[in-house]
């Protein structure tokens, strides 16, 4: 039996405007009493959904890494640039700082988004009961930290735009800058899809 | 479908679906879960006069950002400058209209939606009236939020300032300085509301 949870008390929570209605009796579709927004006890098809974006976003990371996202040529010669080489280039010209910013938010937060979700969904499937509060702490930090890997795409936007001397210079973007804007936008879906309330379901239903 | 019991107003974790009773807070505090430890509701502090003040001067920065050219390049005589629309464009033109797209929703039109929805609920709401469709507003800002990039945007553009600033002269144009204040005053209006205080505020205001 559980106690102190909505579900558990036949309640459901609003998720645009908070307010907390009874669940309707006979299981049909409920809608918030007092914004009209569909109601429900857990996000749709959390789980299921979660692990498509993640293995959609784990595929493209292959060819966001791999394949340019900016191709540059100068009279001088052309170059193409990977989202690590452009890395290389700010720390060799001295701005590490900021060549620290741009792998950490192009490189780790990514991988680390992708590796901490599907953490997180097998925790869910396995009905874990260890660290939820930890587990939950680390759902937060993803939300936050996600749309930080935007970044390259707008270092790329801005180069292009502003690198178009014909004769003598121009920047084209490259494939690897599409692959790796569809991996920012899957990683937020699948964290927008996964429901961390399904964490402490297992915690309050442990043989449920 | 009936409302919650109407003994203190209820307040569900949308963390961890643990059932809270909502408590009154003094201006700037935040309540947070007792279970799990994420933020239930704050208490703002902020009136109506300032949500308006602050929605209607980050529009107005959002215009001057789109209007003139961000930054300038100065290379061998030839000067190039580009406004946002514009890098948009280049990349559209350079065939990645994924890319351009993902641009132009995250750094234009979520933003500006997600202002003037914002503007349409708070003006009428400062004068005593909801607004029409209140509810789909407030949904709709909602939607919105996790895509709205300007401090992200901002700073790519930094970045790609440092890059270019290597081999060529970079001069820095009006909108440049409207997206560094937008970036701070989107910070304050993001915390100058949610949609449980606008919800209490147009039920005190609407007529039974």
């Amino acid at each position: 039996m559980t106690t102190g949870t909505t579900a558990g008390l036949g309640l459901l929570a609003c998720h645009s405007c908070g307010l907390v209605s009874r669940q309707p009796r006979n299981g049909e579709h409920a809608e918030c009493g007092r914004c009209g927004a569909p109601l429900h006890a857990r996000k749709l098809y959390s789980v299921r959904r979660t692990w498509a974006f993640l293995i959609a976003a784990a595929l493209l990371y292959i060819p966001a890494n791999a394949m340019p996202v900016m191709y540059s040529s100068s009279l001088f010669g052309s170059q193409q640039d990977t989202i690590l080489s452009g890395v290389a280039y700010l720390w060799s010209s001295g701005s590490w700082p900021l060549a620290i910013v741009v792998f950490v938010a192009s490189i780790t937060v990514p991988l680390l988004k992708i590796i901490a979700l599907t953490v997180l969904v097998v925790s869910v499937q396995r009905r874990s009961t260890r660290w939820p509060r930890e587990r939950t702490l680390l759902y937060r930090v993803l939300e936050l930290v996600g749309r930080w890997s935007m970044l390259d795409i707008y270092v790329v936007t801005v180069l292009v735009a502003l690198v178009h001397l014909q004769a003598l210079a121009t920047i084209q973007a490259g494939p690897g800058a599409v692959a790796f804007g569809a991996v920012v936008v899957l990683t937020m879906l699948a964290s927008m899809s996964f429901d961390p309330r399904l964490i402490w379901d297992s915690v309050d239903t442990p043989h449920g | 479908m009936t409302t919650a019991p109407a003994s203190g107003i209820l307040v569900a974790c949308h963390h961890c679906d643990f059932l809270h009773r909502e408590t009154a807070l003094a201006p700037g505090g935040v309540a947070r879960c007792r279970r799990c430890g994420s933020m239930l509701y704050r208490n703002s502090g902020a009136s109506l006069d300032r949500a308006v003040a602050l929605t209607l001067t980050a529009l107005v920065l959002l215009v001057i950002a789109n209007a003139f050219p961000i930054v300038a390049l100065e290379f061998q005589g030839q000067r190039d400058a580009t406004t946002l629309v514009g890098a948009v464009e280049a990349l559209y033109r350079q065939e990645k209209p994924l890319v351009a797209g993902l641009v132009l929703v995250t750094t234009v039109l979520a933003p500006v939606i997600e202002l003037a929805g914002m503007l349409y609920v708070v003006l009428p709401l400062r004068f005593g009236r909801v607004p029409r469709y209140f509810a789909h507003a407030i949904r709709l800002m909602q939607a919105l939020r996790p895509w709205g990039m300007v401090e992200v945007f901002m700073l790519g553009l930094l970045v790609s300032l440092v890059k270019l600033g290597g081999f060529a002269t970079v001069i820095i144009d009006k909108a440049f300085w409207s997206f560094g204040a937008l970036m701070v005053v989107m910070a304050a209006w993001t915390v100058s509301w949610d949609a449980r205080e606008l919800w209490s505020r147009a039920q005190a205001d609407a007529k039974p």
